[in-house]
């Protein structure tokens, strides 16, 4: 029986393009696969759009409650002066909503279980929310991390503790995701393992087999709402501390 | 036996230790959830944003301690 970890492998699709320094980088199926969730959210919006009714029809409605639903979020947890920001947020829900769902299709890899690929995600974002904070407030930006009423004598625990926790949002914001999609895949295989190893024993213990593949179904179901609900966790805490470079506390 | 993997399994024994807290965490989080909604039901909308924060902060927990016992299990 193969290994639950296998189905994360990263193969090359083409000989090495370039090296940087001694590594060699090379066209690989993660990057086909995300290139794919991209090409599906830009056509899929596309065609839905295609011809834009006063009263949607199907593919127009899912696109309309998608979009409907993020700014919802985006004006709830971010204020009214985020609205600039609301595509970058759109795009970031639905690119890695893809990207989760396309996961759950067999043989297809799932980019987003890839810390370095959650990690550039959440990378962009913060370099988006710093420089916004720089710009729109100057170095008044900086006051974000002291709360405003703290004694003297606490200031500068509290602006390393304020600083630590700015500082490892990137981090926590892939690592959620990718443990997410990495921990659900890998209980799926094993339940499908168990499945395959009690049929294989050829035995009346086949007919236990059943079970796992019982509880797997509900797993897949389960997985289904997990890779929505973690593209719409990820789209609110993105909003959520774009309102920190949008609103310093004064 | 003596390939380190009785060990291994040992640790991702005492890896899932760890969904202890998350399944204390996670009865937190709905035991708060529900009472709100039960005392304010108008509120219900705007509760499940931070519902589901709380509920996705607190099963990273639960996941964190699953990928290392799946880790030492299944890659080490």
């Amino acid at each position: 029986m193969t290994s639950p970890i296998e189905q994360f492998e990263i193969h090359t699709l083409t000989a090495p393009l370039f090296h940087v320094g001694a590594s060699p980088v090379a066209f690989t199926s993660s990057a086909a696969w995300m290139i794919v969730a991209g090409t599906l959210c830009l056509g899929g919006m596309a065609l839905a759009l295609r011809k834009q009714a006063l009263v949607p029809g199907r593919a127009q409605a899912v696109v309309e409650a998608l979009y409907d639903m993020i700014v919802d979020l985006v004006d709830n947890a971010a204020g009214e002066k985020s609205r600039p920001f609301f595509p970058f947020i759109f795009a970031l829900f639905l690119f890695i909503m893809a990207c989760n769902l396309m996961g759950m299709m067999p043989h297809v890899l799932t980019v987003t279980s890839h810390l370095a690929v959650n990690l550039a995600l959440a990378g962009i974002l913060f370099l988006v929310i710093f420089t916004t904070g720089l710009v729109r407030n100057g170095l008044g930006f900086f006051r974000l991390f002291l709360p405003p009423g703290v004694p003297m004598l606490l200031v500068p625990f509290m602006v390393l503790i304020e600083l630590v926790s700015f500082l490892i949002r990137p981090f926590s914001l892939s690592m959620r995701l990718a443990a997410n999609m990495f921990a659900g895949h890998i209980l799926m295989k094993v339940f499908a393992g168990m499945t395959a190893g009690l049929v294989a024993t050829m035995s009346g213990l086949a007919v236990v087999g059943i079970l796992p593949l019982v509880l797997n179904v509900a797993i897949i179901g389960f997985e289904f709402f997990v890779a929505l609900l973690q593209a719409y966790i990820f789209a609110i805490l993105s909003a959520v501390y774009l309102r920190d470079a949008l609103e310093v506390h004064h | 036996m003596d390939d380190g993997s009785t060990i291994r399994f040992l640790g991702a024994g005492i890896a899932m230790v760890g969904a202890l807290g998350a399944g204390i965490g996670l009865g937190a989080v709905f035991y708060a959830w529900l009472g709100a909604i039960a005392r304010n039901p108008s509120a219900d909308a705007k509760l499940k944003q931070v519902g589901l924060i709380g509920f996705a902060a607190t099963e990273l927990v639960l996941l964190m301690s699953f990928t290392v016992a799946a880790l030492l299990i299944f890659a080490v």
